[in-house]
This record gives C-alpha cells, structure tokens and sequence, in this order.
C-alpha cells in the first residue's frame, strides 16, 4: 500500500467513525426531546457493544477453558486450579504477584505526586515532566537492555591482572566506588523481586505524575490562595488542600497502577525470564499459554487474575458510594 | 455536591472538589470569592523553598539516569558497550553515529519508513475514537440516573484486568471470518477496545470532579444531554482528555502484540516496533542497535507529549481563573 | 579438528556442477528481472530446472518466518530465480514472534502458505491444529535424496510427512582462540579425555578460568545448558539412548540423565573452571548469551561451547578462522573415532496446497534452492547460513564456522542428531528442562533437577 493510500484509508476511519457517532448522538437527542428517558444507554452502548465483544467474550471463554485439559479437548474439573495451588513454586508465584501489586502503585503516586507538585507552575514545567515521563516512552522498545546497564554484575575477582574486570552495570560501579562488594542484583532472591518493582515503579510513576498533574492544575486558585493568605504552607498546604482535591485521582492512580501490576509479565520475563523465584501470576500464564501449550493450566491462572482483582474493586466501590452520598 | 460550597454559580466551576474534598476544604478555612491569581504565579513561590527545589532536583535526576544511560550507549562503538561502562564516556570519550546509521539505513530491508507511516494511522484513530467513546460513556455514568448503573460502571473498569493475551485467538477468529484481518480496521477496533476500561475509568473520575450544579442549572435551563456533553464537558475535560490522550497514544504507539496479531508482520501494517525489535536480529545478537532504535521510537511520544503540556495548565483552570 | 577439515570431499564433482548451475541460474535470472516479470524468459535455458513448475504468473505464496533482518535477504534473493522463472511473487515476511504467532495464526484459519518452522515440537503443534497440508510427492522424494533419514523423521509427525528441513545449524562446537592456544601450545582435544586435561592444564596455566558461560535468555533462560547436556547425552550415552531419552522411554531422571548432566557440571559447576572474566558459577545464570562467550576476546576465558551462529555475536571486524582471533572446534567425542553431533534447523511447513504453493515448496526441498540460498547469504552476509541438504556444495560457503559445519554434517562418520529440547513436548521442551537447568545452576543437586523435569512431563 503507498503512503497516500494508507493516510487514505485513516481519514475514511476517521469520518466513519465521526458519522456513526453523529448518528448515535442525533438519534439520541430526537429520543430525549420526545422526552426518551434511558439517554444514557444511547451514550454507553457502542462502548459496551466493543467491549462485550473484545473482552467479556474472550474473558468469558478463558473461563471456560480453565476447566479443560492442556488441548482444550477434555473436561478436568478443578483439577488445573488446584494444580496453580498446591504447586510449592506457585506459592512464591503468588507471593511476588501481591508483592507488586502492594509496593508498586504506593511508591508509583507518591514519588508521581510529590513530582507533580514540586514542579507545579515552576519554570520549565513541561521539561521537567517530560524527564520523569520518559520512561514510559520508552518502556517497550528499550526495556530489555536500559536494565542491564543498571542491574549488570560482573564479579571484581573473575579479572587477571591483564585483564581487570569492568563493571557496565551503574549501580555496582557506584557500590564498587563507595567500597561495597558488587552484588548480582538479579539473582538472589527475595531482593530481586524488589529490583524487578523499582523497574515497574520507574515506569508508573511517570503515569501518575500525568493524571496527577492533571488533576492538580484543576484545583481552583482561589482555594489555594485563601488558604496560603491563612498561613497554610508546605505540609499543611499538601495536607488540606491539594490532596482531598486530588483524592479521587489518586484512587484512580493507585487502581489503575495495581491492576497494571497484576498483569505485569513483560518485565519479569525480559530481565529474568522468571526464573530466581521471580516469577508473578501472568508471567506463569503467558509461559503456559505460549510456551508450554497448556491452554488450560494457563486459562486458570488468568482467572486467579480476575480473583485477584476482586479486593481492587471492593474499594473502588466503597469510594464510588462515598462519593455518591453526597 | 455540599451545600456549604462556596462556588454554586455555574459560571464558576469548582472542578476537584467532592463532598468529601469540600469538608476538608472547609476546615482549612473558607474560600473567598474573589479570584486569586493564577495558580501558576503562587506555585512559582513553592519552588523557592530550596529543599523542594533540591528534591525536585534529585529525582529528576534519578529518574533521568537509566534513559541518559541508555542515551550514552547509544552513541557508543559495539565494542566499548560491553567492556566499559556508559560513564567512562566522561573520563574517555569516544561516540560514534554509527548505530543510529545503521537503524537509520534506508536499504536495509527492515528501513523504518513505511512502518513509522504505519504507526501514525494506526494511532491516530486508535486515540481519538477510544477517548470519545469512553467520555460520552463516563458521562452517561457520572451524569445521568439508569438502573444497574454502578454495577456497570464496575464491570466496565474491572475489565481491565483481563490480559490482552486471552482475546487473541478468539477476536482474530472472529476478524478472520469478519475479513478484516490483516487490515488496519482489526488494529482500530482492537486497541478502541481495549483502551476503553482505562479511558472510562479515569475520565468518570474527572468527570465527577466538575460540579453537579453546573449541569443541573443548565438541565433547568432546557438543554438537553448531548447539548451539556458538547458545549460543556468536552471543553472542561480538556485537562483529563489531553492526560488520557497521552496514555493511550503511549500504549499504541508502543504495542507490538495487537497490530501483529490481527495485521500481520509485513510493512503493509506492520507498525514501528516490529522493525525496532527485529533490529536486534534473529538471535538477538545486535541488540545493542535497541538503545538507538528506543531513540528514534521515543521522538514522537515526547512530542506529543510536551504538546498536550498546555492543556493541563489552560482547561478548567483558565475557566475559574476567568470567573 | 584437524581430521575434519583434512577429510577428503568425496562428492566433489557432482555438488560443484549442481552448484554451479545454481549459481548461472540466480545471474541469469537476475539479469532480466526488470523485463516483463511475468513469464519466463521462453529462451533462457537457465529456468529449464523451473519448467516443470509451470506458468505460475500472477501467482502469490506467502512465506512466513522467524528470521529478520538481515538474514531475510538471501531468503528473499534465493527465491528470486523461482520468481523470475515462474512469475510467481513470493512474499516473505517475519517477526521475532514467529513462535507464538504462528500457533495463533494457524488456529484461527488465518496461516500463511508456508512457514519456516525451527523445531519439531512447533511442528507437531501446528500439524495439530488441523491447519497444515502434506507436501507434494517430489518434496518427500528430494528429501529421500537430499537428507538422511533422520531428517525426514523430524519434519513427520504421527507416521506422516509434512515438512522439508530447510537450514541447520551445528551445536556441538567449542569456541576458542586459536591465538591463545599457539601462544600457549595448546592443542586442540580430540576426545573428551583430552578435553578434560586441556582444562586442567589452563587452569594450571593460571592466567583465566578456562571457560565461560551465559544462560540468560529473557523468557528461554536456561536453554544453552540443555544444549550442553543434551551433548553429553550423546557422548556418555549413545544415540539410541539420546533417542529413547527424547521420546520418554527412559525416564529424565534415569542413570544416563543424570551422569550426562553431571558430566555437564564437572565443568559448569566447577568454580576452578567458570567464569572466565565474569564471575563465578551463579554467574552463568544471569549472564545473556549473547555475553557469554566474550571474554574469549581479551583472553579472560578460553573455552565456550555454542552453536555455530555464534559467530555473529562478536564484533564486527573479528577475525572470525582458523588462525584468527576466534574460531570454533568440534565438542570431542568419547574417543577420537566417536563422532555424534547435535544440532536443530526449520522445516517448511505448507498450510495450502495450491499448485503455486507446491511448485514453491518443492523448489525449497531442492540442492538447487540449497546452493542458492548459500550463495546468496554469502553475498549478502557473508555466509551464516548452512542446510543439511546433501547437494549443498561446500563451495558457496565463503564463512569458515559454515564450511567447518557443513564437513561436521556432511562426514560419513557424524551420527546427527536433532536438539532434543525441540522434538520434547513443550511442556518439558520450552518450559520445566529451561527452568530446572536455570535452577541447577544455581545450586539445585542434579537429582532434584532431574526429578522435576520428569514429574513435569505431560
């Protein structure tokens, strides 16, 4: 296809797209002045109609798979459920899964949030995000070896005398320079765990400095300037106003980084493939899936995915109605 | 919305403030009426503080250090990456371009340019029809009364949970029977799908964060729901779609999975990080051609990154700045 | 080492003339590309090997495969006399996801004509998947001309033939400085036995650990040590026992299992040994592949065992031959007349059975294709590319790790046998003997290692 025909194609995306939302919106307001009462279904439906069909349906049949044998020809009961349970690896799996799903997105939003706010309003705003959004950028295409020349352990004593050993890892340069012994930081475990989640809390962070942002430059500037002419300063200033402003964000923020956790599999498997006792939940299920041919053992373990988010929706429900009582 | 606000004037939106916020607001002290000055000019003060200013400092530089790292490498000779660290560069420098020429290379059979055409129409739509259809649902759910709307609105966001893996082999089934595989509508489709849990969940969030009373009193003055959604929320949301925006443009422009599953490998669809991936070479014996290929993929999220910069400081904020 | 490349070439006259052939056929044709494109040129007698193909204008195969730039040139400039002789378009595309998007592909009716398939195991998944066709008789019989037996066992699944072997590689080479060993007088070992005093006496020596080692590999970790045992497997054991231990018909953990895997430690595991210029045993397990062998380079290592593609790995500018800076040596046997060599390749799987399709697979199964492709990775690459096709002529290999590859394969001595992990279910294959050999590594007792993976079995 040539370029022409190909920016061809994009713009007829573009104003099909634009047609069917117009007709949707000028069916939907002849329905309310007739005094139509459900408009809102007008407004979800093509949302709900590409969602039935992209995720609930599939979501639904992984379901179903889970009860089948690795081919999907025979039914097993329970029997791949209890095989993600009682496996003793698998108790580490699920250890590290809600290792990352706890540490994470509270570091993530705060060092996001503390971001945000100190370079509120100040001079070269947009450079200074750019620098902590960065990450995010660049997170698919570089990840697999940004890492290494941070984590990378080559041991001092391996070297001759003709040949010393460099280090091309920064951090056991720095240790090194401090007069520390060089660490291999993917290897021993539970610690690796925590270097895999500093990978993860650099990317988010990232996120949430955006949506804070956001959500931070909504604050009217009344508020903030009647508090500063009471006094309120610094923590108080954070404490009182800025964060019940921004406090249903930071719900979201912390949401949205969990469940992004809880499906974290492409950092655990570029640094170390999982293995080390690092391995989370939807690592496991991408190795059953694609690499071990068992569609069944892997379709369980993305159910313990849809389990494990159950307690991230019971608090954004309790939020939901809080913020519903008023 | 509590009664005890201070901005029940629609022309004076009081966006960030919740019931909850409002009672916090109100023990810190009443908000005056009169508008203040910009927020930006009192926040320039904040940064005065030196200690906010060196912490400022210290993570910027903490966060910048593995990408500056990377950035170094790029510009390395193969041999030096792997016997020296990046910063020796200091002490010895040596950089060469060669790298970047070599990703660059137009006669190369993997030369990016019909594959960077490809990421831009893929991503274009695939931002702009996800954030439409995600705000006019996250209205309908922050906005309006209709039975079972909580429950669907839970549903919704939970659904993002479900991994992106589990509907491959079901939707490109469904696009194959459909004939639109191995076509650019399979990767629209997708990624719109795909984007819209996340999209409805955060712009529900800022949609609930303008007050209620601005659309009852345009409710009372007779204009209907998709009047408000038009003239009054797009505009206000500007902040919360520009942030959003960014998100989802990120995560087009960096897939791999979904444009390959559904249109295949080949430079008719193929977007930009198959070619940047396959650089490191079957083997991945040149994967240290990543660092520049990151590069090269990183110049148009930043641009549309600092771009968007100024919907976050205009938005609500020039609307109650102008009250 | 030195028996090998003294080894008389017995095929001589008749690989150098179907070599030649090939290559007038790829000149001539490539010369008149920018006529018609349509039909072949009526006169030239270079497209006579195509004829039988037929007019195949306006006809479109789809290939699909793993290997990316730059190694998909020659694929695309070897198919170009076929394109040029039948006005058939080849359309070759990849990605480094082929593995698990071919499977998706297949099982949701949307594969390509052909797939270059690198393992037996992906074979047998994807014959599964009801999607793949049986090839045309002449493939089954140019693979009964071209490639031993074996070869045509790994590309059936369930008695039936579906797949031609298309490249190969060879696993059972060291990898050495040869400057290092004449400074030192070092000799290159010819049984294990001297391998193993060769060791003893670099570590003697005391200047570097003699070998090194990486097995780090993203989500693959661990593969280069089944690699290395399923070379011990050949070499304690036999061929038939390496066979009866890849089929399952003698249990992962039984004896031969495990003194392989613990021959396999002897050096591995041996602190005194690994590793050279990186650190120390777990270091292996953390160090990518890629990395490995590297030390070679500035003498801090001597000895690594990788397949013959790891010659792409150093530098540009390496002098990459038998004097030069590196080169590789065959992993001895037990004694100097053993001679079992491991090592994988792809197989061309079809999933239509269109005439254009079979015409192409059929020119794919030929020593004509073969020689082709060599040449025109030669030219393009320079070299990096071998078949086990018994036409290749060892003459369009200009690479000396490809041309010690192919003698490797193509002595009457060599007992071949295919990478074990490949043929294993994936189960085992790409998943339980990855992690368990990362584990060991790390400290886990041979037996424990051995006891998982064959629990793991499906």
């Amino acid at each position: 296809m040539e370029i022409a025909d190909k920016l061809l194609s994009m713009v007829y995306a573009l104003v099909a797209f634009a047609v069917v939302l117009g007709l949707i919106l000028f069916l939907a307001s002849r329905y309310e002045r007739r005094g139509g009462r459900s408009i809102a279904w007008w407004f979800i439906a093509p949302t709900l109609l590409l969602l039935a069909v992209a995720l609930v349906y599939p979501a639904l049949r992984t379901i179903w798979y889970s009860f089948f044998d690795a081919s999907g020809a025979s039914f097993v009961g329970l029997d791949n459920y209890g095989t993600v349970f009682t496996q003793s690896d698998q108790l580490v799996v699920l250890r590290n899964t809600v290792l990352w799903t706890l540490v994470t997105p509270f570091v993530a939003t705060a060092v996001g949030m503390l971001y945000a706010i100190l370079v509120d309003g100040a001079k070269g705003e947009g450079v200074a995000k750019a620098l902590v959004f960065l990450p995010m950028a660049i997170s698919l295409v570089g990840a697999s070896i940004i890492w290494k020349f941070m984590y990378d352990f080559r041991d001092p004593a391996a070297g001759t005398e003709k040949n010393p050993v460099e280090q091309i890892g920064l951090l056991n340069q720095v240790i090194l320079w401090l007069g520390g012994d060089a660490k291999n930081f993917l290897l021993d475990s539970p610690g690796n765990t925590f270097w895999l989640i500093l990978v993860m809390i650099w990317i988010q962070a990232g996120f949430a400095m955006t949506i804070l942002s956001a959500s931070i430059k909504a604050i009217p500037s009344e508020m903030v300037e009647a508090a500063r002419l009471d006094g309120v300063h610094g923590f108080k200033m954070f404490r009182f106003i800025t964060l019940p402003s921004i406090r249903p964000s930071v719900v979201v923020v912390l949401t949205t980084i969990a469940i992004a956790c809880l499906k974290v599999f492409d950092i655990v498997r570029t640094m170390t493939g999982g293995q080390f006792n690092t391995s989370v939940v939807a690592n496991e299920f991408y190795t059953q899936t694609f690499s071990a041919a068992n569609q069944g053992l892997g379709a369980a373990l993305a159910v313990v995915l849809f389990i494990l988010v159950v307690p991230i929706i019971v608090y954004n429900v309790r939020q939901l109605r809080a913020s519903e009582g008023r | 919305m509590s009664e005890s606000t201070a901005h029940p004037t629609p022309a004076n939106p009081v966006p960030g403030a919740t019931s909850a916020t409002m009672q916090d607001v109100d023990v810190a002290g009443a908000v005056p009426d009169k508008p203040g000055p910009p927020l930006a000019a009192t926040a320039k003060r904040r940064l005065t503080s030196p200690w906010a200013s060196l912490f400022a400092v210290i993570l910027a530089v903490l966060w910048t250090t593995p990408t500056l790292g990377l950035l170094i490498t790029s510009f390395r000779p193969q041999e030096d990456i792997n016997d020296t660290g990046w910063w020796t560069v200091l002490s010895n420098p040596s950089f060469t371009m060669e790298n970047y020429q070599t990703v660059l290379d137009p006669d190369k059979s993997s030369a990016l340019g019909p594959y960077f055409i490809n990421s831009i129409v893929i991503t274009i739509p695939a931002v702009i029809a996800p954030v439409l259809l995600a705000t006019l649902a996250a209205y309908a759910f922050a906005w309006t009364s209709f039975r079972g709307k909580n429950i669907l609105f839970v549903a919704v966001f939970a659904l993002q949970v479900v991994p992106i893996q589990v509907t491959l082999l079901p939707l490109l089934t469904l696009y194959v029977d459909a004939g639109i595989s191995g076509t650019f509508w399979a990767i629209w489709i997708s990624h719109t799908a795909f984007g819209l849990p996340l999209a409805v969940f955060l712009m529900h969030n800022f949609m609930r964060e303008i007050p209620g009373e601005l659309i009852e009193a345009a409710r009372v003055d007779g204009a209907g729901h998709v009047t408000i959604f038009f003239r009054m929320m797009l505009p206000m949301l500007k902040p919360a779609i520009a942030a959003f925006g960014i998100y989802q443009f990120l995560w087009v422009w960096n897939d791999l999975l979904v444009a390959l599953t559904f249109a295949g490998p080949g430079a008719a669809t193929a977007p930009l990080t198959k070619a940047l991936f396959d650089l490191a070479g079957t083997r991945g014996n040149a994967w240290y051609l990543l660092s520049a290929g990151a590069f090269v993929s990183m110049i148009v999220p930043v641009i549309v990154f600092l771009s968007l910069q100024r919907y976050f400081v205009r938005g609500l904020l020039a609307g109650s700045v102008k009250g | 080492m030195t028996r090998m490349m003294s080894r008389p070439r017995t095929r001589g006259a008749v690989l150098v003339a179907g070599g030649l052939s090939a290559v007038l056929a790829l000149g001539a044709c490539s010369s008149d590309d920018d006529g018609d494109g349509g039909s072949a040129d009526g006169g030239s007698t270079d497209c006579a090997d195509f004829e039988s193909y037929g007019d195949l204008s306006g006809k479109t195969v789809t290939v699909y495969a793993g290997i990316v730039a730059p190694e998909d040139q020659p694929y695309m400039d070897s198919y170009k006399p076929f394109e040029d002789c039948t006005g058939a378009t080849i359309d070759y595309t990849a990605d480094k996801n082929f593995e698990q998007q071919i499977l998706v592909q297949a099982q949701a009716g949307n594969a390509p004509d052909i797939a270059i398939v690198p393992q037996p195991g992906l074979l047998q998944q994807l014959v599964a998947t009801g999607a793949a066709v049986e090839p045309p008789a002449e493939v089954g019989a140019n693979v009964d001309e071209f490639w031993g037996e074996d070869w045509k066992a790994y590309g059936t699944v369930d008695g039936t033939f579906y797949a031609a072997p298309s490249g190969a590689s060879v696993k059972s080479l060291v990898w050495y400085s040869p400057t290092q060993f004449a400074d030192n007088g070092w000799e290159v070992p010819t049984t294990l036995d001297e391998l193993q005093t060769l060791t003893d006496d670099i570590v003697a020596k005391g200047d570097n650990k003699p070998w090194c080692a990486g097995i780090s590999s993203g989500e693959a970790t661990g593969w280069p040590i089944t690699d290395w045992m399923e070379d011990m497997m050949l070499r304690v054991g036999d061929p038939d026992v390496y066979d009866q231990w890849v089929a399952h018909d003698i249990p992962f953990n039984s004896e031969v299992p495990t003194e392989a895997l613990d021959a396999v430690g002897n050096y591995l595991k041996n602190p005194d040994y690994v590793n050279g210029g990186i650190g120390d045993v777990s270091s292996i397990a953390t160090t990518t592949f890629q990395d490995g062998g590297l030390p070679i380079l500035d003498g801090a290592c001597s000895l690594h065992r990788m397949a013959s593609f790891y010659a792409s790995n150093f530098p540009e500018g390496t002098d990459v031959s038998e004097d030069g800076e590196v080169f590789a040596f065959y992993l001895p046997g037990k004694t100097a007349d053993d001679h079992p060599v491991l090592g994988a390749g792809e197989f061309n799987l079809a999933f239509a059975d269109r005439p254009e399709v079979q015409a192409f697979q059929t020119y794919l199964s030929t020593d004509l294709w073969a020689n082709n492709k060599a040449s025109a990775s030669s030219e393009a690459t320079g070299g990096g590319w071998i078949s086990a096709n018994k036409g290749l002529d060892p003459a369009n290999l200009v690479n000396p790790i490809d041309k010690l590859s192919v003698d490797l394969l193509q002595d009457p001595n060599t007992v071949f046998r295919f990478d074990g992990s490949d043929q294993m279910p994936a189960a085992v294959g790409s998943n339980a003997f990855w992690k368990q050999a990362t584990a060991w590594i790390t400290g886990q007792s041979t037996k424990d290692t051995l006891d998982k993976i064959e629990a793991s079995w499906p």
